[in-house]
C-alpha cells in the first residue's frame, strides 16, 4: 500500500533531523580530533584550518593513556564474564523450576535496578574501607573491588532478560537432552546455552558497555594506578589549558572498541531484547 | 509484558493437572529440590554482598552521626536519632533548601527528558517501521548515541557547550547572529538545557530499541484489515500502532524515569563535581553535599529519602498502570 505524501515527507524531515542531532557530536569529536591546539582553542570552526595527527600521539604522554585503558579493559572483560556465567546459571533456576522463593527472588533482583547508584556508593565505600582496615584485603581503590562492584550493575538486568530468553526455548529440548541422558546442568551447557547465544551475547555486550562507560564508582573507588578511562580522561584538563583536541582523540580511541563491538553485535541485542525485555 | 509467558503458564498448569502425565521436574527427589537453589547461589551471594547490605547500611548510617572522624569505624559513630533527617527536610536551613531545589530540579528534568526521549524514540521506531532505502543504516546510526560510553559523549557535548570555543555559541551568535554577548551554558540558567539536550541524546535510543522491539509483535494483517476498511498510514498509526505499544511504552516510561531521576554521570561528566543550581540533579547533589562535608550521615538520610520517593512512585505507577490493564481486559 502506498504511503500519502504527507507521511513520505514528515518521515524525511524527521529522519534528517534526527540523523543532524545523532551525528552532529560525531562529527565535533571526529574534526576536533584532527584539529591544531590552537584551532580548537580559539572559535569553533566546521573546517579544521589544517589536518594533524598530532593529539593521536600525545594522548599517550599526557595522560598514561593506556594504563587506563588497560584498567578498563581488564575490570571490563572480568565484570562481563562472570555476570554472564552468575547469570546463565540463575536465570536458567528461574526459567525451568518452580521453588520456593522464586518470584520473590526475581522481583528483589530487579527492584535492585531502581536504586540509586548513590545509595549504594557511601556504604559500599565504608565496608571496602572497613574490610581493608580489618584483613588488610585492598578492595578499595583495587580492580577487584571494582569488578565486584560492576558485576553486580549488570546482574539484574542479565537474570531478567536471560530468564526471558530462556522461557522462549521450548522445554521439549531439555526433555529430549534426559532423554539422552543429561543432567541437568548437562542440559544447561548442552541444549539451552547454544540456543540462548544470541541472548548470551547481547547480555556479555550490555554487562561490558555498563562497566566501561561507569563513572561513578570509578572516581570514588580508584587510586592512581587503578584509575579507570571514565576518570582519566578528565586528566587532559590542565589548569593553565584544556587539551581539547586531545580530549576528543582519547574519547574517539575509548569508544571505538565498544561502539564498533555494539554495532557488531546489537542485531544479538535487539533480539534479546525483544524475547526478555518486551514480553 | 506477559503474552509469552501467559501460555507457558497454562502449559505448567495443564502438565501438573494430568496424571501421569510429563513428569514435573521439579518433584521428584531431593536433589532436584536442591538444585535451583544452588543455581541461584551465586546470584544471591553478589547480590546480598553489594546491593542488599549496602542498603541496609545506609539505612542504618542515616541514624548516625557519621563525620569523617569515624569513617574508619563507621559502627562507633554516635547516633543521630532522626537528625539527619530533619536536616534534610528542614527547608528553612541551608541544607534542606538545597535538597528541595535539587529535587524539583530533577523532577522537572526527568518529567522533560523522558517524555522527549519517547516521543522521540517512538516516531523514530515507527518511521523505521517500513522497509525504504537507508532503513538499515539509520537504524544503526540512531544507535551509536547509546553504544558511546557516557564520558566520552558527554565530554564532547561539553565541548560544544563551551562558551568561547564551542559549537553552539558559534552557531547561536557567528552564524545566526543570535543574542548580544555569547551565552555561558555550563554555569547559570542555561545549564539545565545544555543538560537536557544531552540527556536526551543519550537516551533516545532505548526508546527507540524497546519500541522497535515491541513493534516486532504487532500482527501484519492487523495492518492488511485496516487498510481494506480504507484506513490510511496515519489513521493505522494512531489505531493500531499506538495502541498495540501500551504495555510496552508502560514498561519503557518506568525504567525511562528510573534511569533519568538516578542519572549521575551525566551531570557529573557534564559540570564536573558541583553543577550549577539551575541543573543540580539530586543524585549528584547528595554525591557533592556527602563528600565535600564528609557527612555521610546526612548524605544517606537523603539517598533514604529519594528511595522512598522512588518506591511510592514506582509503586503507584504499577498500581495505577496494572489497574487500567485489568480494567481494559474486562
Amino acid at each position: 500500500m502506498a504511503a500519502p505524501r504527507s507521511f513520505l515527507w514528515t518521515r524525511r524531515i524527521f529522519l534528517t533531523l534526527l540523523t543532524g542531532f545523532v551525528l552532529l557530536p560525531v562529527y565535533v569529536m571526529v574534526s576536533s580530533s584532527l584539529k591544531p591546539l590552537a584551532d580548537v582553542s580559539g572559535e569553533f570552526h566546521w573546517i579544521p584550518s589544517g589536518l594533524t595527527l598530532r593529539p593521536y600521539v600525545d594522548i599517550w604522554d599526557t595522560v598514561p593513556l593506556a594504563d587506563y585503558f588497560l584498567n578498563s579493559l581488564a575490570v571490563a572483560s572480568a565484570a562481563t564474564v562472570c555476570s554472564v556465567a552468575v547469570a546463565v546459571f540463575a536465570a536458567y533456576a528461574i526459567s525451568r523450576y518452580d521453588f520456593r522463593g522464586r518470584r520473590v527472588f526475581a522481583v528483589t533482583v530487579l527492584s535492585t535496578q531502581m536504586f540509586p547508584g548513590i545509595l549504594f556508593l557511601l556504604p559500599l565505600f565504608l565496608i571496602y574501607v572497613n574490610i581493608g582496615n580489618a584483613t588488610g584485603i585492598a578492595l578499595f581503590g583495587s580492580r577487584e573491588g571494582l569488578i565486584l562492584t560492576y558485576l553486580t550493575f549488570s546482574l539484574p538486568f542479565a537474570i531478567w532478560m536471560l530468564t526471558g530468553y530462556f522461557d522462549s526455548i521450548p522445554r521439549e529440548l531439555d526433555e529430549a537432552a534426559k532423554v539422552d541422558g543429561c543432567g541437568p546442568v548437562g542440559a544447561l551447557f548442552r541444549v539451552i546455552v547454544p540456543a540462548a547465544l544470541p541472548g548470551i551475547v547481547a547480555v556479555a555486550v550490555y554487562a561490558f558497555m555498563t562497566a566501561w562507560g561507569e563513572v561513578l564508582f570509578a572516581s570514588v573507588m580508584t587510586n592512581d594506578t587503578t584509575r579507570t578511562l571514565a576518570v582519566g580522561l578528565q586528566g587532559y584538563a590542565t589548569q593553565n589549558d584544556v587539551y581539547w583536541n586531545q580530549v576528543m582523540a582519547a574519547s574517539l580511541v575509548v569508544s571505538v572498541p565498544v561502539v564498533a563491538g555494539f554495532l557488531l553485535l546489537q542485531r544479538y541485542l535487539v533480539a534479546g531484547l525483544t524475547a526478555g525485555a518486551v514480553k | 509484558m506477559t503474552q509469552t509467558a501467559v501460555p507457558r503458564r497454562s502449559e505448567r498448569a495443564v502438565r501438573e493437572a494430568v496424571p501421569g502425565g510429563a513428569p514435573a521436574p521439579r518433584r521428584s527427589g531431593r536433589r532436584r529440590i536442591a538444585l535451583p537453589y544452588l543455581l541461584l547461589f551465586p546470584a544471591l551471594v553478589l547480590e546480598l554482598l553489594v546491593h542488599l547490605v549496602p542498603m541496609l547500611m545506609g539505612i542504618g548510617m542515616s541514624f548516625k552521626e557519621l563525620t569523617q572522624f569515624f569513617i574508619r569505624d563507621w559502627s562507633a559513630a554516635p547516633w543521630a536519632g532522626l537528625d539527619n533527617y530533619t536536616v534534610s527536610v528542614d527547608f528553612d536551613a541551608p541544607v534542606g533548601r538545597a535538597l528541595l531545589t535539587s529535587f524539583v530540579t530533577t523532577c522537572l528534568f526527568t518529567l522533560a527528558s523522558v517524555a522527549l526521549c519517547w516521543l522521540l524514540g517512538t516516531a523514530a521506531a515507527v518511521f523505521l517501521q517500513e522497509n525504504f532505502r537507508g532503513r538499515g543504516i539509520l537504524r544503526t546510526l540512531f544507535l551509536v548515541p547509546y553504544a558511546l560510553p557516557v564520558y566520552a559523549a558527554v565530554i564532547t557535548w561539553a565541548f560544544m557547550f563551551q562558551r568561547d570555543n564551542g559549537l553552539i555559541n558559534h552557531v547561536l551568535h557567528d552564524q545566526l547572529g543570535l543574542g548580544d554577548t555569547p551565552l555561558f551554558w555550563l554555569i547559570g540558567d542555561n545549564s539545565f538545557w545544555a543538560l537536557l539536550t544531552v540527556s536526551v541524546w543519550k537516551g533516545w535510543p532505548f526508546a527507540f530499541l524497546t519500541v522497535m522491539a515491541g513493534l516486532q509483535n504487532v500482527p501484519r494483517d492487523m495492518y492488511e484489515a485496516a487498510a481494506l476498511d480504507g484506513a490510511g498510514v496515519w489513521k493505522q498509526i494512531r489505531h493500531i500502532t499506538l495502541p498495540s505499544l501500551r504495555q510496552v511504552n508502560q514498561v519503557l516510561v518506568l525504567v525511562l524515569f528510573l534511569w533519568t531521576f538516578n542519572d549521575f554521570n551525566t551531570p557529573f561528566v557534564l559540570f564536573g563535581k558541583a553543577a550549577p543550581e539551575a541543573a543540580d540533579l539530586i543524585s549528584l547533589h547528595i554525591y557533592q553535599s556527602s563528600f565535600q562535608t564528609w557527612n555521610f550521615g546526612t548524605g544517606s538520610a537523603m539517598s533514604v529519602l529519594l528511595l522512598l520517593f522512588l518506591l511510592l512512585v514506582t509503586g503507584g505507577y504499577l498500581l495505577l498502570t496494572t489497574r487500567g490493564r485489568k480494567a481494559s481486559d474486562g
